[in-house]
């Protein structure tokens, strides 16, 4: 299990291809892999976004992540996982997170990652503060599905 | 008893500063914490609340060195 926050730009395919060949035999039982890719858009509540901040809580951050991680693997039986974050400015097009899970079988991967997915959503402390044409301005409220 | 208090994000931009460091004898509680930071107040309802690192309500118990944080609601964006 692995979380990662990443202060520059990251290829969540290159990592992924990277972490699958370094994992240990025994992880490398998995049948099945799911993977969340979130990506910075261009356009937020009507408004184009140039960039955005993404602020974090150094040592919260990766603790909450860890906790979601952890309360995953022991719920659904993971083999792995991989969450990599980005903080600090962001581009439009630009990758902001990447959850991967292995299990042995896909209805577990499949509901395993949509949980940490959105239990980061919901927990993780990030706050987001876009740049638009007018200004900034703070985005603090959690969006439906 | 000294208690390290940190804010974020559109909170820490509100206060005008990143941290206080309260060195006080009669602080129990998360809540005496943020009333010895805001004037007496209350905590607003929206604010949430992590005594070393780990979320906690307003009626969760500090002791001497812990650090307190308050922040706005995380953002997660559209699902």
């Amino acid at each position: 299990m692995t979380v990662i926050l990443c202060q520059s730009s990251f290829s969540p395919y290159a990592e992924l291809e990277a972490y699958q060949q370094l994992m240990a035999d025994d992880v490398k039982r998995y049948g099945a892999t799911t993977i969340f890719v979130g990506t910075m858009r261009d356009l937020n509540l009507g408004d184009e976004v140039t960039h955005m901040n993404l602020e974090h809580y150094p040592g919260m951050t990766e603790r909450q992540l860890g906790q979601i991680v952890s309360e995953a693997q022991a719920r659904w039986d993971l083999l792995d996982a991989l969450v990599i974050h980005r903080v600090g400015e962001i581009t439009p097009g630009e990758s902001i997170v990447l959850v991967a899970v292995w299990t042995l079988h896909r209805g577990a991967a499949f509901e395993a990652c949509r949980h940490i997915i959105e239990a980061l959503k919901h927990t993780a402390p990030f706050w987001k503060k876009e740049t638009i044409k007018d200004g900034e301005r703070w985005v603090e409220s959690n969006t439906e599905g | 008893m000294t208690i390290k208090v940190r804010y974020f994000a559109s909170l820490r931009e509100k206060m005008g500063r990143i941290d206080d460091t309260l060195v006080y004898e009669n602080i129990a509680t998360v809540a005496d914490v943020w009333r010895a930071v805001s004037s007496g107040r209350p905590i607003p309802d929206h604010l949430l609340c992590a005594v070393n690192m780990e979320y906690a309500d307003a009626q969760a118990e500090v002791k001497d060195g812990d650090e307190v944080a308050f922040f706005p609601p995380v953002t997660g964006g559209a699902r």
